[in-house]
């Protein structure tokens, strides 16, 4: 339990210290690891349990209210354009994988927060890792109605399946489209095809053009 | 043309229907031999209720729905996967664009999410600023539902009054941010400019403004029987059911709830420093959520009148770098939007954009309820209930 200041940020927040002591007593040895994240408590589970915890949150610590289920893709997005055409712009993210908050096993993770309506500050981040080749884990939806289309998200855009969902089919995108869009190896080929306007465009000023430039072109 | 010339049944043409049109559940639902009187009607995509392109595929029996489903995304534009590609400054004129009625209350909780990242906080005058711009972002959103409501059950009157209150309102927001209705006016570590010259006075006037149209809105809709017949004890949320759908501001607050994130919620903006009380309602029908955004209206224009009091001088931006490079760290930040709760959970791996952003919109979880809301409820209602949760497309779709 980390009760100190951390670089990440202030401390656990004392009804989040509360909250993770009270998933503990519940869920033992299922918890992989725990986090913070701004004075969030960050719990990561095993997967076998996703649905368990979502039962202990509801009807054990008063979080009656889900705020949304998505997913987490932790691979570094490749370099976009290394050869120099289309957009060089993005921001570049480090090359290492490396993990937030109460940490991944691999690349996918789902995670969730759950909030009280009746208690102040009182919600909770859980965390699950979900293996590369069998993305799957138990729906939320007969505990939180709400994670129907939560999860229905998380399915098109990460490709996560959701075990006892009653109709995982596409919610934003048209029922033919491939792919998951929100995975770090799917690219943005809007910005592939097309270079970034705000860069090509740039002009430089006439009191800024280089002389030896215009030396040049008359030459 | 007579009733004796129209082709019998039997000469119409047999119609090839192709399987693969059909593959959307909803199209499937379609009853073919029609032996149980059920019909599928289409509302929208393109309605005049559903404020964009929400399409609402419901069978009935008769007058009565036995199905609804939302059939959403034909506004999407996919922020989530935008925002991998953009710096911190670059994604507040995105993020405008979410709920583009109440825009600036939009970057709040994204901009608040990156200065804690980085560890810096918005001067007092600053947070004073932005706080009275959510509110007047607030007020504009309520106010055009407030006149919009008396619109969907056949009062026209009150159609004219939220808009031209709104107009007011969105002139303030124009004359300090150059925007109507995308302002991009705040900073990480403040916000752009100060107000104008004249401008504390002139809002003045306006806040008296609707405070006073408020009681007219009182008088005309809220007391009137027809609007009563047609909200009453319609479209109800029970508590239990709203929370775990993720039903969250007004529309929570109609059902009974006593929980708004301005006050329940980690500090954010200069809340805690105003007098101000948190409206809700038993029913957790249709009227209940206009009478809430009624008071709130009015509670709004309170707290920006106490602002404007109270505000301090001093500077707008705390000392940033020039380039803005975030720690790496996750957060998650949520604040009480006119139509819910926003969040956004940003994931920061040190770099000038976010690694992942996930953004939590109001209006989607709010219309997430519709199938079960919309149960057994009679067509004509069907509008009421759209009207009354008042969603933005944008909000939903991202």
């Amino acid at each position: 339990m980390a009760d100190v200041e951390t670089p990440a940020g202030p401390a656990l927040r004392e009804e989040a210290a509360d909250a993770l002591r009270r998933l503990q007593s519940e869920l033992g040895d299922a918890i992989v690891e725990d986090g913070i994240a701004f004075g969030d408590v960050v719990v990561r589970v095993q997967r076998d349990v996703w649905k368990r915890a979502a039962e202990v949150c509801k009807d054990g610590l008063d979080l009656d209210y889900l705020s949304f289920i998505a997913g987490i893709d932790w691979m570094p997005a490749p370099a976009v354009s290394e050869e120099g055409s289309g957009d060089t712009s993005s921001p570049a993210q480090p090359k290492e994988q490396t993990y937030g908050a109460a940490g991944s096993a691999g690349r996918f993770q789902l995670f969730a927060v759950v909030e009280s309506t009746r208690r102040k500050h009182w919600r909770v981040i859980l965390k699950t890792d979900l293996p590369d080749d069998d993305a799957r884990a138990d729906s939320w939806v007969a505990v939180y109605p709400g994670a129907d289309w939560h999860e229905r998200e998380a399915w098109e855009m990460f490709g996560f399946v959701f075990d006892g969902h009653p109709s995982l089919r596409h919610l934003y995108l048209p029922s033919e489209f491939e792919g998951h869009p929100l995975r770090k190896d799917y690219p943005l080929l809007a910005r592939e095809v097309k270079p970034w306007p705000g860069l090509v465009d740039v002009e430089p000023m006439p009191g800024e053009a280089g002389e030896g430039d215009e030396a040049g072109e008359t030459a | 043309m007579t009733t004796t010339d129209l082709p019998s049944p039997g000469d119409l043409p047999e119609i090839e229907v192709d399987p693969a049109a059909f593959r959307h559940l909803a199209d499937a639902q379609v009853n073919v031999e029609l032996d149980t009187g059920d019909m599928v009607l289409n509302i929208g995509p393109q309605h005049p209720a559903t404020h964009g392109t929400l399409r609402l595929v419901v069978r009935l029996d008769g007058e009565r729905v036995v199905s609804a489903d939302p059939v959403i995304g034909y506004m999407h534009r996919g922020y989530e996967k935008l925002t991998e590609f953009r710096t911190y400054p670059q994604i507040t004129t995105l993020i405008n664009r979410i709920d583009w009625l109440s825009s600036f209350a939009n970057e709040v909780p994204f901009i608040h999410a990156a200065e804690m990242l980085m560890g810096i906080e918005a001067p007092p005058r600053a947070q004073y600023q932005r706080t009275i711009l959510t509110e007047l972002s607030r007020i504009a959103t309520f106010l055009l539902f407030l006149g919009e409501m008396g619109l969907q059950v056949g009062a026209i009157t009150p159609a004219f009054y939220g808009f031209r209150d709104r107009e007011y309102v969105l002139n303030l927001i124009e004359a300090v941010t150059g925007g109507r209705f995308h302002p991009n006016f705040n900073r990480i570590g403040g916000i752009k400019d100060d107000l104008p010259w004249g401008w504390i006075s002139e809002c003045r006037g306006v806040m008296d403004k609707v405070l006073r149209s408020c009681d007219e809105f009182d008088d005309l809709v809220v007391g009137n029987p027809i609007f009563e017949k047609r909200t009453r004890s319609i479209g109800i949320i029970p508590q239990a059911l709203g929370a775990a759908y993720g039903v969250s501001g007004s529309n929570l607050r109609a059902s009974g709830v006593d929980w708004d994130l301005r006050r329940d919620g980690p500090k954010y903006l200069v809340y805690d420093e105003l007098d101000w009380r948190v409206w809700t309602h038993p029913d957790g029908d249709s009227f209940a959520r206009y009478w809430v955004r009624l008071q709130e209206t009015r509670e709004s224009a309170r707290m920006v009148l106490q602002m404007l009091d109270q505000m301090p001088s001093g500077p707008l931006m705390a000392k940033v770098p020039r380039i803005i490079k975030v720690p790496e760290g996750e957060v998650f930040v949520n604040t009480e939007n006119p139509l819910g709760e926003m969040a956004y959970y940003v994931i920061s791996k040190g770099a000038t954009g976010p690694f992942r952003t996930k953004i939590r919109s109001a209006s989607f979880s709010n219309v997430s309820i519709l199938p079960w809301l919309l149960r057994g409820a009679y067509v004509p209602d069907i509008i009421t209930i759209l009207a009354s949760l008042y969603f933005i497309l944008g909000d939903i779709d991202r």
